[in-house]
């Protein structure tokens, strides 16, 4: 995933620069110590763990082989098909938003001619990404706080009076989704419009000469060639998407536990290991978790093409 | 610099992702090599005692009881504590058994006392975490005094008692009475209510005479369950054994309770609006009549600056309410507990720590904000109360209602607090009865015992 910028970059400006066919021994041996630093922090902190887990998961308390009783376990809580559900509607809502304004937005920032307007666009986009996940959930809980929220006209307008009413939960899905959309979507917007600057200008031109408009230039041209790029936040998005922790937890802290502590399947694990003690329902939690995302993210590399060269 | 920034990102969440997938397995692991080996042998109290020392003892507090902490060191000026604040497990973040936990698992780094906002911690700390022993340290096999554990008011170390051992020493108690504003009643030429059918009627009374002002409040997490349902004898919370309890929910008792709630949110005396939210302040100030409610209500609410402000000579206390001619009963809220750590490496300055900040009237008599759970403590404490002479009554009520809080209601793992903020209070936030929750509400707290380990009946 981290080499995809290289992969897109290659292969958009692959029309005015040839690949290089053979690569030198020593530029080999740059390229392996240059990806030793991330190979080996992956394998300490993300591969290591992984099968730390996948051990726990498949063991007992005491150690002996469990089988898949830890997942049967997990899986027939009454709180996991609730988490599940949660976290799936929130995922559908968020993705859909952030791909379809994400997107749209880039491109119109993108389409700005004045160039002071467009960096202060990206520069307003980008500044609530700088605030870190769980200051921003803390600001959120004001602003959902008809008592407390400067746009608490807003919620009274809704029929929202009270925080209560506001984080009931229906409407959880949709307000987690706008908390992530605001803090993520920014830095995203810089990120689609670095891919746009990265079409080629000839192609532009050319588009432009033939008659296109700017709508038709973004479906015919624009969109095809960010596909990639749409992919990688998607993959990444469901990645950070289906472990929902921070939003959740703070709210029900803020919320007298109206929101319950088990809101999400990453809660449920911290439950199960922090509350039930049982590390190992937690970490077969987890490997549920960690299979969800790769094969989401590998249906997403296969259909965005993500892996693909064209040569 | 964009591709700088998207790699940073995405290199960050990236190890965000699989560091929150694993990062609990990847302390277990360093941790779980150095788990098993601990005690230094002897096992005199009732537990196996860590080599002792003379070292430095480690106390967590919350913020409340850091003056309880520097009243120590006030004391005692040579004896060395370090003092940690955390939340104090408030409001079910269940962050102590969370701490403990993960020093169980690595098998050293224990606090040597802790002091729980909760009362039902004694049902997990009294128990063996896999290989390593309970946290808490027994207190009654000869570690504290049998003389200081007398001292307690009868019945006040219940919620630390586990299979028959103390395993806490308790801060305070909480148990309902009803707070009352004797100048409104004298106003609207109320008489002070003495059962729950009596306060029900004055409540539909006084949305007719006097609309805009209440009797209490429903919209945190402790009045439902605690106030309401404990006093209406419901029996929610029916802990029988170590993991076992019975919990029946539609009995005519706990209707009794959801129709009490019921009438009277309907009618807008009882507030949905949290007792501690800023909106409670700004539409209730000199607007409550009266309210069911711990003992700590007085000072958290009324005779408070930053709540309602009530001037003094206006507040009284009464006895709690009963139904009917049945005999006296209440609820509680909360009471809070300290732990001594069974992994202690100074024993002797954590009892030493513990037994004052329990049972010396440097602390419990003068500073602290509740009614002490230590005898002597006690009445000195109300001696000060009322020499203060905020209260137009005296503080008798309080004392009277620690010894009637109904056993029916126990101190389980789990908390219904929790459940009830959960599965009630946005159901009632959106019009329905608490009446018609009920079946919900029981099945709710079965499934939450059950995933604790516990046996659940019904009958």
């Amino acid at each position: 995933m981290i080499s995809a910028p290289t992969t897109v970059a290659g292969s958009v400006s692959r029309q005015s620069r040839p690949r290089p066919h053979r690569v030198s021994p020593t530029r080999t041996r740059v390229g392996y110590f240059f990806v030793s630093g991330y190979a080996l922090l992956l394998i300490a902190f993300g591969i290591g763990p992984a099968l730390y887990a996948l051990y726990l998961s498949l063991t007992t308390a005491d150690g002996g082989f469990a089988g898949l009783a830890n997942f049967a376990q997990v899986m027939g809580d009454y709180r996991f098909v609730p988490a599940i559900i949660h976290v799936g509607s929130y995922l559908v809502i968020w993705i859909v938003v952030l791909v379809v304004l994400v997107v749209v937005l880039a491109l119109i920032v993108h389409s700005i001619r004045s160039r002071w307007l467009s960096s202060a666009a990206r520069f307003i986009f980008y500044i609530p990404g700088a605030l870190a996940g769980a200051a921003s959930v803390v600001l959120w809980i004001f602003v959902l706080d008809p008592v407390a929220s400067p746009v608490g006209f807003l919620l009274n307008a809704l029929g929202l009076h009270t925080f209560v009413q506001t984080i009931s939960p229906a409407n959880l899905p949709v307000v987690f989704s706008i908390i992530a959309f605001w803090t993520g979507a920014g830095g995203w917007i810089v990120i689609m419009y670095g891919a746009l600057n990265n079409i080629s200008t000839d192609i532009m031109e050319a588009a432009r000469i033939d008659g296109a408009n700017a709508i038709e230039t973004a479906i015919h041209i624009q969109l095809p060639m960010m596909r990639k790029w749409i992919t990688y936040m998607v993959i990444l998005s469901v990645a950070a998407g289906t472990q929902l922790f921070v939003e959740p937890q703070l709210v029900s802290q803020a919320s007298i536990g109206v929101v319950g502590n088990d809101y999400s399947l990453n809660q449920l694990g911290y439950l199960y290991a922090f509350q039930q003690n049982n590390f190992n329902g937690s970490a077969a939690l987890s490997i549920l978790l960690l299979l969800v995302s790769l094969l989401l993210s590998t249906f997403f590399v296969a259909r965005g093409g993500l892996f693909e060269r064209e040569q | 610099m964009v591709h700088q920034q998207s790699k940073t990102r995405s290199f960050t969440r990236k190890v965000r992702t699989i560091a929150a997938v694993a990062s609990a397995a990847a302390i277990a692991l360093i941790l779980a090599a150095c788990s098993g080996g601990s005690g230094g042998g002897s096992s005199s109290f009732g537990f196996t005692e860590a080599k002792q020392g003379k070292g430095a003892i480690t106390v967590w507090v919350d913020a409340t009881r850091v003056p309880a902490a520097k009243a120590f060191e006030t004391a005692y000026p040579k004896d060395k504590i370090k003092i940690v604040t955390y939340d104090g497990s408030a409001n079910g973040t269940n962050s102590f058994q969370t701490k403990m936990d993960l020093f169980d698992k690595a098998g050293s780094g224990w606090p040597d006392v802790v002091f729980s906002s909760q009362d039902n911690d004694a049902s997990w700390a009294s128990q063996k975490d896999g290989k390593t022993q309970a946290f808490a340290a027994v207190l009654d096999q000869g570690y504290v005094s049998k003389a200081t554990l007398a001292g307690f008011t009868p019945s006040s170390l219940n919620p630390c008692t586990v299979n028959g051992h103390v395993y806490c020493l308790r801060n305070d108690l909480a148990p309902n009475v009803l707070w009352y504003n004797q100048t409104l009643f004298t106003q609207f030429g109320y008489t002070v209510p003495t059962t729950w059918e009596q306060y029900e009627a004055l409540g539909v009374q006084l949305a007719k005479d006097h609309p805009g002002y209440i009797v209490g409040s429903v919209g945190d997490s402790f009045e439902g369950p605690e106030i309401y349902m404990w006093g209406a004898k419901c029996q929610a919370n029916d802990i029988t054994g170590p993991r076992a309890v019975t919990v029946n929910t539609t009995s005519a008792n706990c209707k009794r309770g959801a129709d009490l709630m019921d009438t009277l949110t309907a009618n807008g005396t009882l507030t949905q609006d949290s007792l501690f939210s800023p909106d409670f302040v700004k539409k209730y100030t000199g607007k409550v009549l009266m309210t069911p409610g711990p003992a700590w209500l007085g000072g958290a609410i009324f005779d408070s600056k930053t709540s309602l402000n009530v001037p003094a000579g206006q507040i009284g206390v009464a006895a709690p309410l009963t139904w009917g001619s049945e005999a006296p009963a209440t609820g509680d809220v909360g009471g809070a507990t300290w732990f001594v750590s069974s992994h202690s490496k100074n024993l002797a300055e954590a009892k030493k720590f513990v037994e004052f900040v329990t049972t010396a009237p440097n602390y419990q008599a003068k500073l602290a904000p509740g009614l002490p759970a230590y005898s002597s403590a006690q009445k000195q404490w109300l001696a000060a109360q009322e020499t203060s002479g905020y209260y137009v009554t005296s503080l008798s009520a309080l004392t009277a209602a620690a010894s009637v809080v109904w056993s029916g209601w126990g101190a389980g793992q789990f908390s219904q607090e929790a459940i009830w903020s959960k599965t009630i209070i946005p159901e009632v936030a959106a019009g329905k009865k608490v009446v018609d929750l009920l079946p919900e509400w029981g099945t709710a707290i079965s499934n939450q015992a059950q995933t604790l380990g516990y046996k659940v009946t019904s009958k």
